[in-house]
C-alpha cells in the first residue's frame, strides 16, 4: 500500500523580519496519522515555521497546501476554520471561564443565539472523557494544575474537526505522570488520523513519541529523517552545525592556574528549574556551559547570580559561605550577570550608550553619589576604545547600535564594576561573526587578568575555544563536568550532550 | 481551592464571596438603620433607594461591562450630563419628546463606538481616551449652554410624576422599571450571548481570546458603546428625575458607578463579577445615602467617607482573595 499523500506541504517557505532573515526556503510537509517533530536550536526558525502555518505572520515567500490545496491563512482564526488548530507553550485559555467554556468559546452549541448551557457541558464531558480526562467540566480552569490545562487546550483543538494539531513546548512545564498522560492522548489523536506537529527541547521525550522529524537551523531546512533511522548524536550535531569553523582557534591558551576556588557551590538546586548541582569556579578560570536550549543552561547561572532563590544546597564565595537572595547582594559580591536576553533585561534602548554603561556603577554606588561626569566620560572612552564599540560616540542611543555593538555596551557596564566572577549568558547570539570573535578574544583577556568567567552558549565550537572546563547540561541537570584539553573535541561534547553520560 | 465553607451556608465557590460580602453588608446597613431610625425598616425606604439611583444603576450597567473587559470608562458622568443638556435643549427649542430620547441613546452610543475604536485601533490606554471623553463631552454642555434649562414636556414630566403602585402603600417610578428591564437585558447579554462570553474572556486573558480566535476588537469597542448607550440612558432617567438640562449635573458620577462596580465584587483587572454585584454595589452607595439623611445632623460628605472607607476594603479583600487563589 502505497503511503498516504501529505496533508499538509509547504515549499520554499522564507520569511523576513527587518534585518533578520528568519526562514529561507524551508520545505515541510506532515503526512496524517503521524507525529512530526520540528527540531532546531532556539532561533533556528521553528517558531516563525509554526507561526507562518497558523497564520500569525504572513508569508513572504513560498507556497503552502492543505489536502493538495493552495492555502494561505490571514489569522489564526482562518487556519483553525482550515482544520490546523494550535497549542502554545503557555496556556492560552482564560483560567476565568469554566473548563467546558474554554473548550466551547466562539462555538458554543446556540439555540437562537442563546448559548445552550447544558449541552455545552455535557459535550464537553464526552470531548475530556474521550481523551481519557475525567474533570468537572463546569469548574473554573484555574482550579485545574497546568497539565490538565494543557490537556484542556488540546481537547478545544481537536474538537475543531482538526486535521492538523500544532503542538509547541507542550511538555516544557510538565512533570514525567503528565507527559506519560499527554503523550497517551498524542497517540489516541493519531489513530484518529490527525497529523501532529510537535516541538520540544527534550530528546528522550522526541524519540518516544515522534514518528519523523524536520531539522532547521539558521532559518534554513537541513533535512527531514525518520526518527529511527537519525541517532540522537547525529541528530545534536545537525541542529548545532559547525557554522564556526572558520574561525581561526585561540592560539597559546593558558592552562588554568594553581589558585584558590572562587566560587563553590554544592548541591545547589531549585525544584522545577535545576536539579542540584555542585560545581568550583578558581579565578581566573573559563568554565564554559553546553547543553541545547532548555537544558538549564541560564536556570544555573541565575542561581549562582541569586536572581532565583536556590530551594537546596550552599554556596561559597571566595571561601565565605554566601546567602544570595538578591542580584545586587551578587553585585555586592563582585559577581556580574550579562543575561542572554540584552533587550529586554539590559539595555535602556533610550538611553545613550555613557548611559547605559554607567548604569551598574551608579546604581552600585547609590543615587545619592552621583558619578562626576569628567570621571564618566574617562571610563565610557576606556571602555568604548577597550572594546571596540562603533560607532565610537558615547552620546548614541544604543538602540541605533547594531546586536553585536550593543552586546559590548552591556559587557562594558559590568566590566566597570571590576567583577571577580563575570556569568556571560549567550553573549555571541545574534551577532556578527567579527563581534563574536571580539568578545571572545575579550573573555580570554579577562581570563588572563584574573576574572574568573562563566560563558554560557550554544554554540559548541565556541566554549570549546574558550573554556578551561566545560560543564554539560542536559534535562535540566549538570550531567557531566569535563576538563578542557586535546582529548575534548566538540563530537565528544556532542556525545555527551546527546547521551547524557559522564565521560 | 475552589470552595470555601461558610458556616451555616456550607461550600460556596469561591467566586461568589465579594457579592456574597457586599450582600451581607447591604443586610447589616439596612438592620443597624432599622434599629437605628424609626420609619427606616420599611419596604419604601428601599424602593426609595431604587428610585432615587435608578440612573446610577443604568450607568453602571455600562461601566461594568467595560471593567470586565479590563478597562475603565471615565466619561459616563459627563455623557450623562451632555445628555440631559440635549434633552433640555432640543426640547425647549419644540421638538418632540420620541426623536429627542432617540437621538440621545445615539449620540452617547457615538462617542462610546468613538473612545471605542480610538482605544482599539490606536492602542491607547482606556484611561487617558476616557478622560479625553470626559473633558471633551462635559465642554459640549457648556458649548449648549452654561445655564440650568428646565424641561416643561408634557410627556417628561408625566413621566416623572407617574407612581407605579405596588399594593401596601408601596410605589415606583417607571425609571426603576427601565433600570431593571436594562439589568436584566444585561445580565442575559453576559450569561447567555457570545458577545458576553467574549466579554469574560478578554478579562480573562485577552491575548489567549485572541489566540482562541474570539472576535477581541470588535468585542472591545462593543463594550464601549454600551457604555456609551448606558450612559445615555441614564441621562434620560436623570432628565426625568431632575426635569432639567445642566452642564454640571452628574459631576463626579463616573467615579461613583466605578465605586458601586467594585464594591459590587467586579475585579478592575476584569473577567470576574457579576451585574447582580453592580445592583448591590448601587444599593449600598443609595443605602449610605438614606442613612446619613436619617441621620439628619451629618454633612453630605460623609456619604463620601464612607464609600471613600468602603471602597479601601472591598480592593483589599479582592487583592486578598485573587492572591490565595494563586
Amino acid at each position: 500500500m502505497a503511503p498516504p499523500g501529505p496533508i499538509l506541504r509547504m515549499r520554499g517557505i522564507g520569511k523576513r523580519f527587518p534585518g533578520v532573515k528568519a526562514l529561507d526556503g524551508v520545505d515541510f510537509r506532515l503526512l496524517p496519522g503521524e507525529v512530526h517533530a520540528l527540531m532546531g536550536e532556539n532561533g533556528a526558525g521553528k517558531s516563525t515555521l509554526i507561526k507562518v502555518l497558523t497564520g500569525v505572520y504572513d508569508i513572504d515567500d513560498g507556497e503552502m497546501e492543505l489536502e493538495g490545496r493552495p492555502a494561505a491563512f490571514s489569522s489564526p482564526l482562518a487556519a483553525q476554520q482550515a482544520g490546523i488548530s494550535t497549542v502554545y507553550q503557555e496556556v492560552n485559555l482564560c483560567p476565568n471561564l469554566s473548563v467546558a467554556e474554554n473548550i466551547f468559546i466562539g462555538r458554543e452549541p446556540r439555540r437562537l443565539g442563546h448559548i445552550r448551557w447544558k449541552r455545552m457541558r455535557h459535550r464537553a464531558g464526552e470531548l475530556l472523557h474521550r481523551l481519557d480526562l475525567d474533570l468537572d467540566v463546569s469548574a473554573a480552569l484555574s482550579t485545574y494544575s497546568l497539565a490538565v490545562q494543557q490537556m484542556v487546550a488540546i481537547a478545544r483543538a481537536v474538537d475543531v474537526e482538526a486535521k492538523v494539531l500544532v503542538l509547541d513546548e507542550p511538555t516544557s512545564s510538565l512533570d514525567a505522570g503528565e507527559v506519560a498522560q499527554l503523550f497517551r492522548v498524542m497517540r489516541r489523536l493519531k489513530e484518529q488520523g490527525i497529523a501532529i506537529l510537535f516541538v520540544s527541547h527534550f530528546l528522550d521525550q522526541v524519540y518516544e513519541i515522534a514518528d519523523r522529524m524536520t531539522i532547521l537551523r539558521n532559518g534554513r531546512l537541513v533535512g527531514e529523517y525518520l526518527t529511527s533511522e537519525l541517532s540522537q548524536v547525529e541528530l545534536v550535531g545537525k541542529m548545532i552545525g559547525r557554522e564556526l569553523a572558520d574561525l581561526e582557534r585561540l592560539e597559546g591558551r593558558p592552562l588554568a592556574r594553581e589558585t584558590g576556588p572562587l566560587v563553590e557551590a554544592r548541591d545547589l538546586g531549585r525544584a522545577g528549574a535545576i536539579e542540584p548541582f555542585t560545581l568550583t569556579i578558581h579565578e581566573g578560570e573559563v568554565v564554559g556551559l553546553a547543553g541545547l536550549l532548555g537544558s538549564g543552561r541560564t536556570e544555573l547561572a541565575r542561581l549562582l547570580f541569586g536572581a532565583d532563590h536556590a530551594g537546596t544546597g550552599s554556596l561559597r564565595i571566595a571561601g565565605e559561605a554566601a546567602n544570595l537572595r538578591t542580584p545586587r547582594a551578587a553585585i555586592h559580591r563582585n559577581l556580574a550577570f550579562c543575561s542572554e536576553n540584552r533587550r529586554e533585561e539590559g539595555l535602556v534602548p533610550d538611553l545613550t550608550v555613557r548611559e547605559n554603561i554607567v548604569l551598574a556603577l551608579q546604581a552600585a554606588r547609590g543615587w545619592t553619589r552621583p558619578l562626576p561626569r569628567r570621571r564618566q566620560d574617562e571610563l565610557v572612552a576606556k571602555y568604548i576604545s577597550a572594546l571596540n564599540i562603533r560607532p565610537a560616540d558615547p552620546e548614541q542611543l544604543v538602540q541605533n547600535l547594531s546586536g553585536g555593538n550593543q552586546q559590548k555596551v552591556l559587557l562594558a557596564r559590568w566590566l566597570i564594576l571590576e567583577p571577580r566572577l563575570l556569568i556571560l549568558d549567550e553573549p555571541t547570539r545574534g551577532i556578527d561573526v567579527g563581534a563574536k570573535a571580539e568578545i571572545q578574544r575579550l573573555v580570554a583577556e579577562l581570563s588572563d587578568g584574573g576574572m574568573a568567567v562563566l560563558f554560557i552558549s550554544a554554540e559548541l565550537e565556541e566554549v570549546l575555544r574558550l573554556s578551561h572546563k566545560v560543564g554539560v547540561l542536559r534535562d535540566r541537570r549538570l550531567v557531566a563536568e569535563v576538563d578542557n584539553d586535546e582529548g575534548l573535541t566538540s563530537e565528544v561534547l556532542t556525545e555527551t550532550i546527546a547521551s547524557g553520560a559522564a565521560s | 481551592m475552589t470552595t470555601m465553607t461558610v458556616p451555616g451556608l456550607g461550600a460556596l465557590p469561591r467566586k461568589y464571596v465579594p457579592i456574597l460580602v457586599t450582600a451581607l453588608l447591604l443586610a447589616g446597613m439596612f438592620l443597624a438603620g432599622g434599629v437605628r431610625y424609626t420609619g427606616f425598616a420599611s419596604g419604601q425606604v428601599i424602593l426609595n433607594v431604587f428610585i432615587d439611583n435608578a440612573f446610577l444603576l443604568v450607568v453602571a450597567v455600562g461601566v461594568t461591562f467595560v471593567i470586565l473587559t479590563g478597562g475603565i470608562d471615565l466619561s459616563v458622568g459627563s455623557v450623562v450630563a451632555l445628555s440631559t443638556m440635549v434633552v433640555a435643549t432640543l426640547l425647549k427649542d419644540g421638538w418632540s419628546p420620541w426623536p429627542v430620547m432617540a437621538l440621545v441613546l445615539v449620540i452617547g452610543t457615538v462617542l462610546g463606538l468613538g473612545m471605542g475604536a480610538i482605544i482599539q485601533y490606536f492602542e491607547i490606554q482606556p484611561f487617558i481616551v476616557t478622560l479625553a471623553g470626559m473633558f471633551l463631552a462635559r465642554g459640549l454642555c457648556y458649548v449648549i449652554g452654561t445655564a440650568s434649562i428646565p424641561i416643561d414636556d408634557p410627556a417628561f414630566t408625566a413621566f416623572a410624576q407617574t407612581r407605579i403602585d405596588l399594593g401596601g402603600d408601596l410605589w415606583i417610578s417607571p425609571s426603576v422599571v427601565v433600570a431593571a428591564v436594562v439589568v436584566l437585558v444585561a445580565v442575559y447579554v453576559l450569561h447567555f450571548r457570545r458577545l458576553g462570553r467574549n466579554v469574560y474572556a478578554i478579562g480573562g486573558n485577552e491575548q489567549s481570546a485572541m489566540l482562541m480566535g474570539l472576535p477581541v476588537a470588535r468585542t472591545k469597542v462593543t463594550v464601549y458603546a454600551i457604555s456609551g448607550f448606558c450612559s445615555a440612558s441614564g441621562g434620560l432617567l436623570l432628565s426625568f428625575y431632575m426635569l432639567s438640562g445642566y452642564g454640571l449635573h452628574a459631576a463626579g458620577m463616573e467615579l461613583d458607578a466605578i465605586a458601586a462596580v467594585v464594591i459590587g465584587g467586579t475585579l478592575l483587572t476584569g473577567g470576574s463579577g457579576y451585574l447582580l454585584g453592580t445592583v448591590l454595589g448601587v444599593l449600598v452607595l443609595g443605602l449610605i445615602q438614606t442613612i446619613i439623611s436619617f441621620e439628619g445632623t451629618l454633612s453630605s460628605w460623609w456619604t463620601r467617607i464612607f464609600i471613600g472607607l468602603l471602597l479601601f476594603a472591598f480592593i483589599l479583600m479582592q487583592r486578598l482573595i485573587t492572591a490565595r487563589r494563586r
